[in-house]
């Protein structure tokens, strides 16, 4: 397998050298991260060149990475309150910066080449611009329609060339982006059915937040490159 | 004479037929669609941003509940998916017991999928046979799980606990004559293997009479024969997996291909259509359903000669014994760590896919170090199905969008997440 994945890999980097750069791994997948103006013809030849053949497009994945690396384990005194550890009880702000951090949104496409049995990973970052947008990939792979779709839905990104970028997941009137790290997981609005209006109509949601566990990140010495490769020698 | 106009109708979300909650609106002329526009997202649960703020083992038992007719193949491919990044080594006792539950889930599904597609297109008494033999499908899973149908059975490093010695029963009530209980329970007095291994036996018998009863009749095949025809070229660049592949004629199975566990070590073959249409995937998946008995019967044999753990021995990843925690301080740690805030998984990112009884069924997982996935996705095979619908039906007759829903084998849990 993983031979199969080094041959592909000098491949890539003789077909199209900077433009792709892969990602290291540990667990023995292709991974590559390219920039959102090659999009297009990289992924044209990755479908139609017999070196790559990858003519199945398994999967479209929007990733917010605000909140990339940071735990929820920052309190110094006790807490009497419990649940009340790791929650930010600001209010909710739905995204209406001018610039994103370049390396906050991201789509990432699995591909899948079924000649050669193969998989790989591709992710562009958005850029800066909000809305963040890039290139669709429906006339290449016109499976991609759906996928897309739903990442519009629920991350705000949009895609240049979809024919039907449309809601999917979300409710009729949906106000927000459900997915970005920045959305509440209450959600903001929450239904009733009110007897004097005589139909169901959306209020400001009550639930209060909380954390039953909390987010920690361990630095785990078993992971750790130097003892890896000391176990495996 | 009248104008014939064409105009839009609504087909659910509370539609017998929709499999769900699908709301398909159609644009049809007469009786024949032009254009097709499911409206999806009415089970929309938001699992993955859910599973985002719980500690990695208590998403197991939401993967049941996406696609709620193949319960354990969801969970697989999660708890793999996690092993990827983790590099956790699954004892081979666990790996055929996951192979053996992943085959009867196979058959749960299809017989689901078979019992409904037929009730759909017109052959009543198929739902009542295929759920004849999915009650004893159930059973096992109660046996090993506790539940029937939400087993949260698969654990990263292996599975919950061994199979057990003995069945569940029935009880006596005033309902059962004695005669009667004794009957209902002589398939039930040995172990759970030995419960399998008589399904097994008995099984293709009655893949023999779903047969008798639809493959050569005449009405299910003028329903289901060349409707919903998909080339192979337009099936791949659809995004198609599973019998939805295969039915096209394209030999593609992630067990023969990707083998993850030991379906490198079971033999089995790979059924694949002609025609693409829904009479091939029909009997694709009806043979599917004969090579998921043949794999379960070699996991049955080989579970009874091979006794071993049945989860890996990692207590940073996988709970001590009870026992263990009685006289060792270690033990008691790793589980209180474990149920408190679970184990952090290193930095990077994993695809783990299966071959889901519908199709691949994939998870990827960015993790940030953290005892929380950072993004879950999940890769759910009746969402890009469910996205050719209108290709697949249009021209077609209004009834035959049914039969459509049908073959895609569509279910909401999976296709909304």
């Amino acid at each position: 397998m993983s031979e199969r994945y080094e041959t592909l890999a000098a491949q890539i980097f003789e077909r199209f050298g900077e433009q792709m750069r892969r990602v290291p791994s540990n667990c023995g997948e292709l991974t590559y991260e390219l920039d959102k103006d090659d999009l297009g013809k990289v992924a044209t030849a990755l479908r139609n060149e017999a070196d790559f053949g990858f003519e199945m497009l398994m999967d479209v994945c929007g990733v917010d990475y605000l909140n990339y690396g940071s735990d929820e384990w920052l309190t110094n005194d006790a807490t009497a309150t419990g649940f009340s550890r790791g929650v930010e009880r600001g209010p909710v702000i739905l995204d209406e910066a001018d610039e994103f951090d370049p390396e906050r949104f991201a789509v990432v496409y699995h591909l899948l080449s079924l000649q050669h049995n193969i998989r790989l990973r591709l992710r562009v970052f958005t850029g800066t611009s909000n809305p963040p947008i890039v290139k669709s990939v429906v006339d290449i792979w016109n499976g991609a329609n759906w996928f897309e779709r739903e990442v519009f839905d629920l991350y705000g990104i949009l895609f240049e060339g979809h024919p039907d970028l449309r809601r999917i997941l979300t409710d009729y009137g949906f106000i927000g982006h459900p997915f970005r790290k920045d959305f509440p997981i209450s959600g903001n609005v929450e239904v009733h059915y009110d007897e004097a209006e005589g139909r169901v109509v959306y209020k400001p949601v009550s639930i209060e937040p909380r954390t039953l566990v909390p987010r920690v990140i361990r630095d785990d010495n078993r992971y750790s490159a130097d003892l890896k490769d000391a176990n495996d020698g | 004479m009248a104008e014939i106009q064409s105009y839009t109708m609504n087909f659910g979300p509370q539609h017998p037929a929709a499999h769900g909650v699908l709301r398909l609106v159609l644009e049809i002329e007469g009786e024949t669609i032009q254009k097709a526009d499911p409206h999806v997202g009415l089970l929309h649960r938001a699992t993955e941003k859910l599973a985002e703020t719980k500690p990695y083992n208590q998403s197991i038992g939401y993967m049941d509940r996406l696609d709620y007719v193949s319960m354990m193949c969801n969970e697989h491919a999660y708890v793999m998916a996690i092993e990827k990044l983790l590099g956790v080594q699954v004892p081979v006792r666990a790996q055929y017991i996951r192979v053996m539950f992943d085959e009867i889930t196979r058959i749960l599904n299809h017989l689901m999928w078979l019992g409904a597609h037929g009730l759909d297109i017109g052959a009543m008494t198929m739902f009542l046979y295929c759920f004849r033999e999915r009650e004893d499908l159930m059973d096992t899973y109660e046996a090993v799980s506790g539940t029937r149908m939400h087993a949260t059975y698969y654990r990263p490093g292996g599975v919950y606990r061994d199979l057990p010695d003995s069945m569940p029963k029935y009880q006596e009530s005033k309902f059962r004559s004695a005669k009667e209980l004794d009957r209902m329970n002589s398939s039930r007095e040995g172990s759970v293997l030995d419960f399998i291994d008589a399904f097994c036996d008995r099984f293709p018998g009655c893949v023999d009479e779903y047969e008798t009863l639809l493959t050569d009749n005449r009405i299910w095949k003028q329903r289901t024969v060349n409707i919903g025809v998909v080339s192979p070229e337009r099936a791949m660049q659809l995004g198609f997996s599973g019998p939805m592949l295969r039915g096209s004629g394209v030999e593609w199975d992630l067990r023969k291909k990707q083998p993850y566990d030991v379906y490198d070590k079971v033999d089995f073959d790979i059924p694949v259509g002609v025609n693409g249409d829904c009479y091939d995937r029909y009997l694709v998946r009806v043979e599917e359903m004969r090579q998921s008995n043949r794999i379960i019967k070699q996991c049955v044999a080989w579970l009874r000669d091979n006794p071993g753990p049945v989860i890996a021995d990692d207590h940073k990843v996988t709970p001590p014994t009870r026992v263990e925690m009685k006289d060792d301080m270690e033990s008691l740690i790793h589980h209180f760590k474990l149920f408190t805030e679970g184990y952090c998984v290193p930095q990077g990112e994993a695809y783990a896919a299966v071959e889901h009884p519908k199709g691949e069924f994939g998870i990827y997982i960015v993790s940030d170090g953290a005892n929380k996935p950072y993004r879950l996705k999940i890769r759910a095979p009746g969402f890009a199905h469910l996205s050719a619908m209108s290709e697949m039906v249009e021209g077609h007759m209004l009834a035959d969008v049914v039969a459509v829903i049908g073959t895609q084998d569509i279910v909401f849990g999976e296709v909304d997440r």
